[in-house]
């Protein structure tokens, strides 16, 4: 089963990989704050597109 | 301080693009679907046309479906929403079209191979490695575009759907390049580095995370977006999203060997994809009921918005799929399930309503946001929903019955005799089901032709938005300071980061092949297998051609049931040494028709196997196998040449020659003696075949090499002593 020596590690890789995003994200402070990511996401930025803006 | 605002637009020429192959391929790759789906009631629908039947069609509907249909959906809703999460344009324009255009002439080079034969047979990896490098580029294209857009951000917190999509690029990207490794035999042939039970592991694990990393994760991320927006609330609870998303990613790699028990694949590698596989019903359900419970308080508008009506249908099908699936994997439901309809059953929930739903209700969405003034149906959109939800259970109802049925007709045993001995029984039983799910499969497709005509009201009447104005204020520069961690410096630099964790992630890669290539296996090996002879290595390339393993499996599990049909005079299961020359393994994973790892072994004659691939109702009546005319030589009345059937055998030696640097034992000599030996060989079942009065036969026609094939599948373990095989168990 030599296949194993090679998706065993790839998987490993790919899940340290994984871990380091989680630990890199946590560290930056991305969630810090789980409750206004939500309700920003709402926002696009974009003049309110059902009514069309007057220059 | 407050910040200046920063003026800028939004790309949705690129979201209209997609928006646009989204519905195109949606309606081709499930028309695809709808003939194959009939053919299996009517096989005389290919018209005995090579390009036009079942094994072949299969391959572009599963690649259509997932690749063109789903891939062009994902696309379409990433561009759209990573561009407002993260308060930026997409980084390049440039690279935005050659990601649309490199994926649309990545399809349409399957629509052309895939009919003509041209694969590589790995389920959902069909397509052959000139278009596998493609991919491989188009996909880097895409994931360079969105970290560079990630970079370029407005916005410092990266909303979980972004965190969704890095895991699909990243993860993708890995499992293409690893399960996709073969040796080129030419432009349009090659053949997999791995061999039998490795092959079929390698596979798996690429099949499973295909499902989990590319149908599941980036619709996910769409969910997590669309739902919000469409609800205009935000998502019930984030911290579950953050939750959902890490679990879910790290525990939904290991789960492929569930697609392997009762395999040949050793037990305790079967068992811990059965482990993970139910871990998994655990953030999946997390997801879910996040979805869902995003619409607490907001049910009633569910009445009145076609797109909520899809999310609600397409998250509860994820739902559904998701507790099906660990059920699936394990043992016991297992031993009933696999191999039959239960299984198309299954991932139909998945992709018609999981992915199509939330494909369909992001189309909806986008359509008036995208065009202004434009005549979109809220009517129409209805009407697509209740056609899709109605064709979705008359397509899943009827293939959960079949699986059923037929599973117990072919375990049904009396007084240790099958009671069903003959195949074909089980398969007459189920054909009322399958015209019944072609039934469904229409009423969805005429939702999908609904939804076309509303997209054509909105986009030829409306006014394209190309560049929607947005402003947001700039992110302020990370500053270094003192004391910082000393991985600082790299997290600050993510492409590098990227760049570099894949670089390492290849080389380590690599190391790990050479030894898979060189090192003898420790797959025990039986001495009487032998490799094919150089006529049945042609013959086995055609079954590859015409994708036979679609409809026949090559692996006979260890029941009583299975080693009495498939192997009644040895009455022995598959074991793992009888695989290692089988590049790539050819188990397949539907038993539409009987198993055929033995078929060489139960005394069929070669006039029999003629007979019955020229028109298999005369050997089978009442059979639903397709007519292989194509590989017969054939005249008319007049002797004019109809159809010249011969087999091309230009690639013979370079075909072993491949195989024998992938450490299948053919010598030099053999390779320079191929023809003469090939020519014998055939020659001597020709004649064999002509002394039936009622045959005239050429020994150079497909037919023969086919034959010869078929009639060695299960002999050479029969040659084995019994002490030798006691020994392997």
């Amino acid at each position: 089963m030599s296949a194993f020596y090679l998706m065993i590690p790839v998987s490993l890789v790919l899940a340290v990989l994984f871990l380091l995003g989680f630990l890199r994200s946590v560290d930056r402070g991305q969630y810090d704050d789980t409750t206004s990511p939500a309700i920003r996401m709402l926002d696009d930025g974009t003049t309110d597109s059902s009514t069309p803006s007057t220059p | 301080m407050k910040q200046e605002l920063e003026h800028f637009s939004y790309d949705n020429r690129i979201v209209s693009y997609f928006l646009k192959a989204t519905i195109l391929w949606s309606l081709i790759a499930l028309l695809v679907g709808l003939t194959i789906a009939l053919q299996l009631v009517w096989p005389a629908l290919n018209a005995n046309t090579s390009w036009l039947t079942f094994g072949r069609l299969r391959a572009l509907h599963t690649n259509g479906a997932i690749f063109a249909f789903a891939g062009n959906a994902i696309f379409m809703g990433v561009y759209y929403s990573m561009q407002r999460l993260l308060k930026t344009r997409m980084a390049s324009d440039l690279l935005s079209k050659i990601h649309f255009w490199g994926w649309q002439l990545i399809i349409v080079l399957a629509v052309i191979t895939l009919p003509l034969g041209i694969t590589s047979t790995k389920e959902y990896a069909e397509l052959e490695w000139p278009i596998d490098i493609l991919i491989t580029l188009v996909w880097v294209v895409f994931g360079v575009n969105m970290i560079w857009t990630i970079l370029k951000r407005r916005e410092r917190h990266l909303y979980v759907a972004i965190w969704f999509y890095i895991a699909t690029f990243v993860t993708v990207a890995v499992l293409h390049i690893f399960n996709n490794l073969e040796l080129p035999v030419s432009w349009t042939k090659s053949y997999s580095v791995y061999a039998g039970v490795q092959d079929a592991l390698v596979q798996w694990w690429y099949g499973h995370n295909a499902v989990a990393f590319f149908l599941t994760t980036p619709f996910l991320g769409l969910m997590y977006y669309f739902l919000p927006k469409a609800a205009e609330r935000p998502v019930y609870s984030y911290r579950l999203s953050i939750v959902h998303f890490w679990a879910l990613i790290f525990i939904y790699i290991w789960a492929g060997p569930h697609h392997l028990l009762y395999s040949a694949l050793p037990d305790w590698a079967q068992n811990l994809g059965t482990v993970f596989s139910i871990m998994l019903i655990a953030p999946s359900w997390g997801g879910m009921i996040n979805g869902l419970l995003t619409l607490r308080g907001a049910w009633d508008r569910v009445r009145d918005s076609a797109v909520l009506k899809f999310f609600v249908v397409g998250v509860s099908a994820y739902g559904m799929a998701t507790f099906e699936g660990p059920m699936l994997s394990t043992k016991w439901l297992n031993s009933i399930a696999h191999f039959t309809d239960w299984i198309p059953a299954h991932v139909h929930v998945g992709t018609l309503g999981w992915n199509g739903f939330m494909a369909f209700g992001v189309v909806y969405w986008l359509l008036p946001k995208l065009w202004k003034n434009g005549r979109y149906s809220e009517k129409l959109a209805n009407w697509h929903f209740w056609l899709g939800t109605t064709g979705l259970l008359f397509w899943v109802i009827p293939m959960y019955v079949a699986g059923f049925t037929q599973s117990l007709m072919w375990k049904d045993l009396a007084n240790g005799m099958l009671v069903n001995p003959n195949f074909l029984d089980t398969v007459t039983k189920i054909i009322p089901m399958y015209l019944t799910r072609a039934l469904g499969g229409t009423l969805y497709i005429t939702g999908i032709v609904v939804m076309i005509v509303n997209v054509w009201k909105t986009v030829v009447k409306g006014d394209l938005i190309a560049d929607e104005e947005a402003s947001a204020p700039a992110l302020e520069a990370h500053k270094k300071h003192s004391g910082e961690h000393w991985h600082r410096w790299i997290e600050r630099k993510p492409v590098q980061m990227v760049i570099w964790s894949t670089v390492v992630i290849l080389i380590g890669g690599v190391i790990e092949i050479v030894p898979t290539l060189m090192v003898d296996s420790n797959v025990p090996t039986i001495s009487t297998v032998k490799p094919y002879t150089p006529l049945e290595l042609e013959g086995r390339d055609l079954y590859m051609r015409e994708a036979c393993n679609a409809c026949h499996t090559q692996m006979i599990r260890p029941f009583d049931n299975e080693v009495l049909r498939y192997d009644p005079t040895h009455k022995q299961y598959s074991m793992p040494g009888e695989y290692v020359y089988e590049h790539p393994h050819l188990w397949g994973s539907k038993r539409t028709g009987p198993d055929l790892w033995r078929v060489g072994a139960k005394g069929y004659s070669n006039s029999w196997h003629y007979n019955h691939m020229w028109q298999p109702t005369s050997m089978s009546p009442g059979s639903i196998m397709p007519r292989y005319v194509w590989m017969f030589t054939t005249h008319d009345a007049e002797g004019n040449l109809l159809n010249d059937g011969s087999l091309d055998t230009s690639l013979t030696q370079t075909k072993m020659e491949t195989l024998a640097k992938l450490g299948v034992p053919y010598t030099p000599e053999e390779i320079a003696d191929a023809h003469r030996a090939r020519r014998a060989q055939a020659q001597a079942i020709a004649a064999d075949l002509n002394s039936d009065p009622r045959i005239t036969v050429n020994a150079n026609e497909e037919i023969v090499a086919l034959i010869a094939y078929l009639q060695r599948l299960g002999t050479d373990v029969h040659k084995a002593s019994e002490e030798e095989l006691n020994a392997l168990k």
